[in-house]
């Protein structure tokens, strides 16, 4: 796993409060972390600062998965 | 009871009469305090007035850029912001027929948008820290308008819609947002009124007087304490009998 994915997986195990194994590429914040609208809303800010990126509102309505969030930071970063 | 050991607060528009009680009464709680104002002077008076645990932080809250930098300079002063206190305020009376654009929007620009402003800047870490508390300082005026006030009761109402919207945004995280809405209060602007004009208002008023300072800075000690966690989106009037709602 690259050092980004990580880095993400990280983040979400800690904000969410979920186990790392449950972390996988297709897995929906929302359906099947537990995340609310807030809590991703948390997360996005979270990638934000810990990447040093900017993350626009229709960018981030895009990050629905796990795999979504390391796409689109790797592509940012 | 009503501890603030350790917490810091942010008081906007504390160098006015109902501000800076507001921070003294936070003070005295044990609070940390960040004074802003747009007048330095009388936030460095107040600021050796309290001794320690005071921080001057001047902001012109018409300049959407320094509104945007408070947040960040007062809890790089304090350690944190858990506590916003949105108080300043400005009026330009005048009846609607004859009020200018102008006059409109600079009253909604300080006492609605850069409220909006600060709440959204302060809750980033209220979030973090699963703890927060946001007092917004409405009017009775904002409830039951006033001629010659249609932008200032605009902006007081808008305060109250604007936290109950952010209440229910943020209640789950610990963080609760409520309104003050004062009635006729003791301050330098009352001061000004003649024997004539006062005799009018206090007709209007049960209780038979003007607040004090002291009476609205007692209710946002309240709504910032801890004991408050369960109240949030609500308005607590205090106007001695003016407007019972």
């Amino acid at each position: 796993m690259s050092d980004i994915a990580e880095r993400v997986k990280k983040i979400v195990v800690e904000h969410l409060g979920v186990e790392a194994e449950k972390v996988t590429e297709n897995a929906s914040f929302i359906d099947d972390l537990g995340a609310d609208s807030l809590d991703t809303v948390e997360l996005v800010m979270a990638f934000e600062e810990e990447f040093g990126i900017e993350i626009p509102d229709d960018a981030a309505e895009t990050i629905q998965t796990f795999g979504d969030a390391v796409s689109f930071i790797s592509k940012a970063a | 009871m009503f501890d603030l050991t350790g917490k810091c607060a942010l008081v906007t528009g504390a160098s006015g009469g109902i501000g800076a009680e507001i921070a003294r009464a936070l003070h005295g709680a044990g609070a940390t305090v960040g004074l802003s104002g747009t007048r330095v002077e009388p936030l460095e008076a107040l600021a050796a007035e309290l001794g320690g645990r005071a921080h001057v932080l001047a902001c012109n809250l018409s300049a959407p850029d320094e509104v945007e930098a408070l947040v960040k300079r007062a809890a790089e002063a304090m350690g944190a912001v858990d506590v916003l206190v949105n108080n300043a305020g400005i009026t330009r009376d005048g009846l609607a027929m004859r009020m200018s654009d102008d006059d409109w929007q600079a009253v909604i620009d300080v006492n609605l948008t850069a409220a909006f402003r600060l709440c959204r800047a302060a809750i980033r870490g209220m979030m973090k820290a699963r703890w927060g508390r946001i007092v917004n300082i409405s009017s009775v005026v904002g409830q039951t308008g006033n001629a010659g006030q249609v932008n200032y009761a605009a902006s007081k109402a808008g305060l109250v819609g604007l936290s109950k919207s952010l209440a229910a945004e943020v209640a789950s995280r610990g963080i609760t947002v409520n309104c003050v809405a004062p009635g006729f209060i003791e301050t330098a602007m009352t001061d000004k009124l003649n024997e004539t004009q006062r005799a009018g208002i206090l007709g209007a008023v049960p209780a038979g007087r003007m607040g004090t300072p002291a009476e609205i800075a007692a209710a946002v000690l309240y709504l910032a304490s801890a004991e408050a966690g369960y109240v949030t989106g609500a308005t607590l009037h205090v106007n001695g009998g003016m407007a019972m709602v």
